[in-house]
């Protein structure tokens, strides 16, 4: 496989010039509707419980109780504990359900408990795993071990999806997150399956930046074989803004097919708030206040 | 595509082939083209609602120009002929503009003679002072400014707000800070520091009018002398409502003079005995043309020449392309590619020539082309309908000289007003007149080359120096390339990036002297 460099400079004043589009009107409303249906609404937390995540559910279904247009997200993203918990509330939605694995966040484990990890998500009713690669090996150089771990994770996944999260923010340089999509995609990922920018507990998270290269790697992968992978930008799009300039990279770099919750997420917690409030706006005219409140809480 | 599926690509994006060597760029991009398996998908599923910007800005039926602090009578009863300035992206007419006669021009050199004096002795730090309120009047008034530039000149609404105007304050801004500190930027000096030359012409074009406006003034007045400036027949407006800004922070009068024409206009200014420095920015025809009649006064009048160039863009193969694919669209697309340092020559080293071209062309669908006045317009209007037909007789030219031509067709051109679609040739051959002439538009010519010695032989084979670009993932070898180009201005790894702070200029045909900069001082002081 060609090593592919990638100019940080030149990179982010591209990533730079997708935020400069305005989106107004009926570009923003079906935009952010776009975007609410590609949220994977997350909790990941040390004290989740199973009260918080049928209430997660609850709102996954039906995002905003006063107007049903708004789609329903794209899944509900927890930790494997309460993946049937999650799938229980779910149950007759199309709401997925996906699991944290391999030993989420930081992937320190044996291969073997990574593994075990994943197909115990599976066989408790998850539909998408979200694995961490084992940064330690890749950068250390040992890029072939990584490749085997992430062929090895998507064969235990069975026929659920698998997103391969890159760790972004440990990984540091543009050149380095091209080579690790570039390898996670090559380790065997088939149509519809991610890779994935961030555990969330990491800073920096998602930048355009770094999602930029993603999709890059992501379109030259779709050129050469026709295969189309997902991207999924997580940890720090907190605004309804945020998101429409995310949309508008996805638009421009990928084009339309691109733009559907089967190829691109928001992996985010607080980001449906703020679109719901948007779009009560929007519904009211620009002319209403709204007070603010966290819908995903309520 | 379907009936090619079976057929494997032989050249993949990211899987760069290398028997494709001997072909022609033009036979080989045909060629993939036809056995595409994948096709990228750039159409209207989310589309982008229309964003007008919505500032209005009041234009006064008619200007006259700006003498002595005063804008003079158009038409009346002094009589004096008039032209309109129109809006390209709909032919409208937006104003009726004074035509500049000898007699305006007298007049005007007259008052900037008037005014050299007490200028030219005022505390250097109280010149500063009015160059600072001038910035800071231009960044109040950015946003009017901002919509004025692109209803008189078509260049999208996005770089007048986020490029022209911004820079334009930052000259101001800049130079104002030099006025009270020129014996730091000449030093050596004995007690007299460094002089003004005197009265300034200053003719400018109108591809980016008030920045070159500022360009010009800026140091001239922080040098402590008086301007007479010319703007572009087709683009007056912003100098206009510049000259209202003069006059609203009380510059005294005579120091700014505006006097808005043709050619005509601009020959009668570069004419005149008064003026003890000439600088323009345009043609290289025009610049010749200035230069023998510099030369033929025989007094000793100053010039800079800031002329056309057919600026080269090196590719090499170690480049990251995705980048460099941005800095050819920033190169050549960058306000329709009204630019005198456009990357209008492409060279891409031949291992990588189609995959280049293949991303370019992926690149070129996302450009939004047509009107201006919406913030999300990528590529705007041509500035004039001489214009549009000079890039269209280029298009043709390069046909039937035998070149490729790929335009980019996005979207449905706009019905009215001067529009043209991103353009490139590929199996372009160095002797053709789309490899050689200046086309001032959104066309970009590829070549291919295979070492760097050929590359560099063939990126300084012009009569043009303007500006280069270097795109390379190795450091030494930017350093290597960028020392052997005979350009004024090298960009490694980006391209048309402007700063008040850097010199700009040319070499051979592309003129002489330099703007921006410390070293942008030197053209209006005597030491």
């Amino acid at each position: 496989m060609k090593t592919i460099t990638v100019d940080r400079v030149m990179a982010d004043q591209r990533a730079a010039s997708f935020t400069k589009r305005s989106i107004k009107t009926s570009a923003k409303d079906a935009g952010l509707r776009l975007a609410v249906a590609m949220t994977d609404l997350t909790t990941l937390e040390g004290k989740d419980s199973a009260e918080k995540v049928r209430s997660l559910c609850a709102k996954a279904i039906h995002p905003e109780p006063k107007d049903p247009t708004i789609p329903a997200v794209a899944a509900i993203c927890v930790y494997p504990q309460l993946v049937q918990t999650a799938k229980r509330a779910l149950a007759g939605s199309k709401v997925h359900v996906a699991s944290v694995a391999t030993g989420f966040p930081s992937g320190q484990y044996p291969l073997k408990v990574r593994l075990d990890d994943t197909k115990r998500a599976v066989e408790a009713g998850a539909d998408e795993i979200d694995m961490v690669i084992s940064r330690g090996l890749f950068l250390s150089g040992q890029r072939g071990k990584v490749f085997d771990e992430i062929a090895a994770t998507k064969e235990a996944c069975g026929s659920a999806h698998l997103k391969v999260i890159l760790e972004t923010g440990e990984l540091e340089t543009y050149d380095l997150v091209r080579a690790a999509s570039d390898l996670a995609i090559a380790a065997g990922l088939t149509e519809y399956d991610f890779i994935k920018t961030s555990t969330g507990k990491v800073q920096p998270a998602a930048t355009m930046g770094v999602t930029l290269v993603m999709l890059e790697a992501v379109r030259d992968h779709y050129l050469r074989t026709g295969v189309k992978i997902g991207v999924k930008p997580a940890g720090g799009i907190r605004t309804a803004k945020q998101a429409l300039h995310y949309l508008v990279m996805v638009k421009e770099t990928l084009g339309d097919d691109w733009l559907t919750p089967e190829l691109f997420r928001f992996g985010a917690s607080s980001l449906l708030n703020d679109v719901l409030m948007q779009l009560g706006k929007l519904r009211a005219g620009g002319k209403q206040y709204l007070a603010s409140y966290d819908v995903t809480e309520a | 595509m379907t009936d090619h599926e079976n057929i494997e690509p032989k050249a993949t994006i990211g899987d760069l082939s290398h028997e494709t060597v001997d072909e022609p760029i033009a036979e080989t991009t045909r060629r993939e083209r036809s056995v595409r398996k994948h096709e990228l998908n750039f159409g209207d599923a989310w589309d982008y609602a229309p964003a007008p910007e919505s500032v209005k800005v009041n234009i006064d039926a008619s200007y006259g120009h700006f003498i002595n602090g005063e804008f003079t009578k158009v038409g009346g009863g002094g009589g004096g002929k008039s032209f309109a300035t129109i809006n390209p992206a709909n032919e409208q007419k937006l104003a009726e503009v004074a035509l500049g006669t000898a007699k305006d021009v007298d007049r005007a050199v007259a008052a900037a003679s008037a005014a050299l004096p007490k200028w030219r002795k005022l505390p250097a730090k109280e010149r500063g002072k009015f160059l600072f309120r001038l910035a800071r009047r231009i960044q109040e008034r950015a946003r009017e400014l901002a919509v004025l530039e692109t209803l008189d000149g078509g260049k999208p609404i996005k770089e007048s707000r986020d490029v022209d105007i911004p820079l334009v304050a930052q000259h101001f801004f800049y130079n104002a800070g030099w006025a009270d500190k020129l014996q730091y930027a000449f030093p050596g000096l004995g007690a007299g520091g460094a002089e003004p030359v005197g009265v300034c012409a200053q003719i400018i074009p109108w591809n980016f009018p008030l920045l070159m406006a500022a360009w010009k003034i800026a140091p001239a007045l922080a040098c402590g002398n008086t301007v007479v400036l010319k703007p572009a027949e087709t683009t007056p407006l912003t100098a206009l409502r510049l000259a209202e800004i003069c006059a609203e922070i009380d510059l005294p009068p005579g120091v700014v003079n505006i006097v808005t024409g043709d050619g005509s206009t601009g020959a009668a200014l570069a004419a005149h005995s008064g003026i003890h420095k000439l600088a323009f920015t345009g043609s290289t025809e025009v610049g010749k043309k200035l230069a023998k009649l510099a030369a033929e006064r025989g007094d000793g009048l100053r010039l800079t020449l800031e002329l056309g160039g057919k600026s080269p863009n090196i590719i090499f193969e170690d480049a990251s392309i995705d980048q460099a694919i941005e800095g050819i669209i920033q190169g050549i697309y960058f306000n329709q590619g009204h630019v005198c340092c456009a990357g209008s020559r492409l060279f891409v080293q031949e291992g990588i020539a189609s995959d280049v071209v293949e991303r370019l062309r992926i690149r070129m669908q996302s450009l939004r082309v047509g009107d201006p006045m919406d913030k999300n317009t990528d590529v705007g209007a041509i500035n004039s309908k001489g214009q549009l037909q000079k890039i269209e007789d280029y298009l043709r030219i390069g046909e039937e000289e035998g070149a490729e031509l790929f335009r980019a067709n996005g979207r449905a051109l706009p019905d009215k007003g001067y529009f043209c679609a991103p353009s490139f040739f590929t199996g372009v051959q160095q002797s053709h007149r789309i490899a050689q002439e200046e086309i001032f538009g959104p066309v970009l010519a590829v070549q291919t080359f295979r070492t760097p010695e050929e590359a560099l032989s063939r990126a300084n084979n012009t009569p043009y120096g303007l500006a280069a670009g270097v795109w390379t993932d190795k450091g030494s070898k930017v350093f290597e390339i960028a020392t052997k180009l005979k350009a004024g201005v090298i960009w490694c790894n980006t391209y048309n990036q402007f700063d008040a702070a850097s010199p700009f200029g040319g070499f051979k045909e592309s003129g002489f002297g330099r703007e921006g900069g410390m070293q942008g001082l030197r053209a209006y002081v005597r030491l």
